[in-house]
């Protein structure tokens, strides 16, 4: 039997891991990939508490995160092409100037 | 104790691949990596008994979002990351003061360990029969709602990643400029 | 049944599954090399065995012995992984597939396949979406031009028929109330009308079946689909940089998930292995696998002749025809599927 704070402390570990990447790196896809690694570790949280209250709110709560993500990422990444055409670089220090 | 040994098992895997997606300096390593932690994040998801959810995790997240990433980087092909002065500082005062926290968060967690309880293994509740019954009965509205936000997502995607001339082609008539018809008009170059 | 013979009969079936998933495999180049010949007015091989039966054994060993070229400007540890991906997820998803009923040696029974999962059909659909890795990691590791657009140009078309290969198949779930493969199959037995057998293709699901399988000849790329890996286009688009054994692999990977969707199409569609039982209770057991295979015999021969008959489609009718006809299509399906099981209930 795995008692539940195991799960969170996973979660926990994900997110933090998310936030160190948001902070830490400058490529902007692998910062929208930081995110996704924090909207999962969230995930996992919700689930962890629907397995324990035996309640599958938590586990439907999960399909929408799910439906934000892949939404976000869609748009993200859309814009993400949009800013290589014009600058030509992917690195998010580089794009510090309203017009080029 | 067998459900202890899978739960580190993967769980292991999954911060490795976390790890690994803040080492590397390609991001398409890092790719490959969140690729590894959604993975064991859905044999985790199994682990709790939701099933379906563990099997929507690797459609949807895994083999739909992840692959949307995988041909994003493969088209820009910016190359690996270099370390800017703004990153060494980030990396300098951002790892150490996360970490604290994180440890602290963690501590108050276990520390709770009396009062929640324990997930058993095998239990496989998260059938598709009770999920769709909320989903469809009691979340209808988020669930309409969730249905216009990704149609809403797919037409702005459509419309940020194409060019601009082929939108300037469908919007113009077939008309050619007045730049152009001015040079046929004259018949000068310049 | 005690944990140890659940596990020893586990494995058992496992070895014997995969073994013959893997003749299979062989024998279906077979079967299309002899079918596209005698469609072409030739003979396809004949020289090695009887009707060429012993080829794929000597294709076999041709790719063993081949050298093994690893040139020296692709990206190694991805080079080698992504045929081993794209073997492994085409593989792997034939452990929830049903052959047939209970069958019972001595004090043992087990039904005859690896795992019945509640969510069978979910697990094969999320096996496939996995399998899009394989190819895009191929295409981005090779550093060659032809093969990075080759792979963007094939993992794009899977993951877009992926999404009308599913709905295809909500309309069946919807009639069978269940997505554990086992319960679907069990659903179309018996009769209607006292002789048309109560497949779903005959059922209601017409045009899901016809919609699937397009779906499943653009999810596997095969003509008309086969732009990506088009010869006179592309070179060989995502394979061009892979000799022997990893090549033969792609081969392995692509003629697998034929030979998964073809069973998914008679398991969802044709009834799986319900058909005329008759004789000694010794040939009774053995009927109904051999209903099966027939049906599935006959999805790869439908592939391979769809395959020498038409010719290919360009990459913008390709997609344009996967979003705007195919998916308005299926969805519409669901639509009606669902107001008529509503209706009758």
């Amino acid at each position: 039997m795995v008692p539940l704070s195991y799960y969170l402390v996973l979660s926990g570990i994900l997110f933090v891991c998310g936030v160190l990447g948001f902070l830490i790196k400058r490529n902007i896809i692998t910062i929208f990939m930081s995110i996704e690694l924090m909207l999962n570790g969230v995930n996992l949280s919700f689930v962890a508490f629907a397995a324990q209250w035996h309640d599958l709110r938590g586990q439907v709560f999960v399909f929408f995160v799910m439906v934000v993500a892949a939404a976000e990422a869609a748009v993200g990444l859309a814009i993400i092409i949009a800013v290589y055409r014009t600058r030509e670089t992917l690195n998010v220090d580089q794009v510090n100037l309203l017009k080029l | 104790m067998l459900h202890l040994i899978l739960f580190l098992f993967f769980g292991a895997i999954c911060v490795a691949g976390a790890v690994n997606l803040l080492v590397q300096s390609h991001p398409i390593n890092s790719a490959l990596s969140l690729i590894v932690v959604m993975a064991s994040l859905a044999a985790e998801y199994l682990l709790l008994g939701a099933e379906f959810v563990a099997a929507v995790q690797v459609i949807v997240y895994a083999g739909a979002i992840m692959v949307l990433f995988l041909i994003t980087i493969m088209l820009l092909n910016a190359g690996k990351e270099e370390h800017t002065k703004g990153s060494r500082v980030a990396t300098l005062i951002g790892v150490p003061g996360v970490a604290i926290g994180a440890v602290l968060v963690a501590w108050t967690l276990v520390g709770r360990l009396s009062t929640t309880h324990s997930v058993s293994i095998g239990a496989l509740w998260g059938a598709p029969n009770d999920i769709a019954r909320l989903l469809f009965r009691d979340f209808l509205l988020p669930f309409e709602v969730t249905s216009v936000l990704i149609l809403i997502a797919i037409m702005g995607a459509v419309v940020l990643a194409s060019r601009p001339e082929a939108i300037a082609r469908r919007h113009h008539s077939t008309a050619p400029p007045q730049e152009s018809r001015e040079l046929v008009a004259t018949g000068k170059d310049h | 049944m005690s944990i140890t013979t659940f596990i020893i009969i586990s494995i058992i079936k496992s070895v014997a599954v995969v073994g013959v998933l893997l003749t299979a495999v062989a024998y279906s180049v077979w079967l299309e090399r002899k079918v596209s010949a005698h469609i072409q007015n030739r003979w396809g091989p004949t020289r090695v065995g009887p009707f060429g039966l012993l080829q794929p054994l000597a294709d076999g060993v041709k790719f063993i012995f081949k050298e093994d070229l690893t040139q020296p400007h692709v990206y190694k540890p991805l080079y080698i992984a992504a045929p081993i991906i794209a073997v492994v997820f085409a593989i792997t998803s034939i452990s929830v597939i049903p052959f047939g009923n209970w069958v019972e040696i001595g004090p043992w029974g087990t039904y005859l396949q690896i795992t019945d999962l509640n969510i069978g059909l979910l697990v094969v659909l999320g096996i496939t979406s996995m399998g899009v890795y394989g190819v895009a990691l191929s295409g981005w590791s090779s550093n060659n031009k032809y093969s990075l657009l080759g792979a963007m140009r094939a993992s794009a078309q899977m993951v877009s028929y992926e999404v009308s290969l599913g709905l295809s198949l909500v309309g069946v779930v919807i009639m069978a109330g269940s997505l554990s493969l086992r319960e679907i199959v069990d659903a179309q037995g018996g009769v209607f009308w006292h002789f048309i057998p109560r497949w779903n293709i005959f059922h209601g699901q017409t045009l899901a079946f016809f919609i699937y399988l397009i779906s499943a000849y653009a999810e596997t790329n095969r003509t008309p689909f086969d732009l990506p890996e088009a010869e006179s286009e592309l070179v060989a688009g995502y394979h061009t940089e892979y000799s022997a054994m990893k090549f033969a692999m792609f081969f392995m990977a692509e003629y697998a998930n034929m030979l998964t969707v073809a069973c998914l199409a008679t398991l969802m569609f044709l009834g799986g292995w319900h058909g005329p039982i008759f004789g000694p209770p010794i040939l009774q057991a053995v009927m109904p696998v051999f209903w099966f295979c027939l049906k599935v015999f006959f999805f790869m021969f439908l592939y391979v002749w769809v395959r020498w008959t038409l010719p290919r489609f360009r990459y913008d009718q390709l997609m344009a025809f996967g979003w705007k006809v195919l998916l308005p299509l299926a969805v519409a399906n669901i639509v009606y599927t669902a107001l008529v099981v509503a209706l009758r209930a």
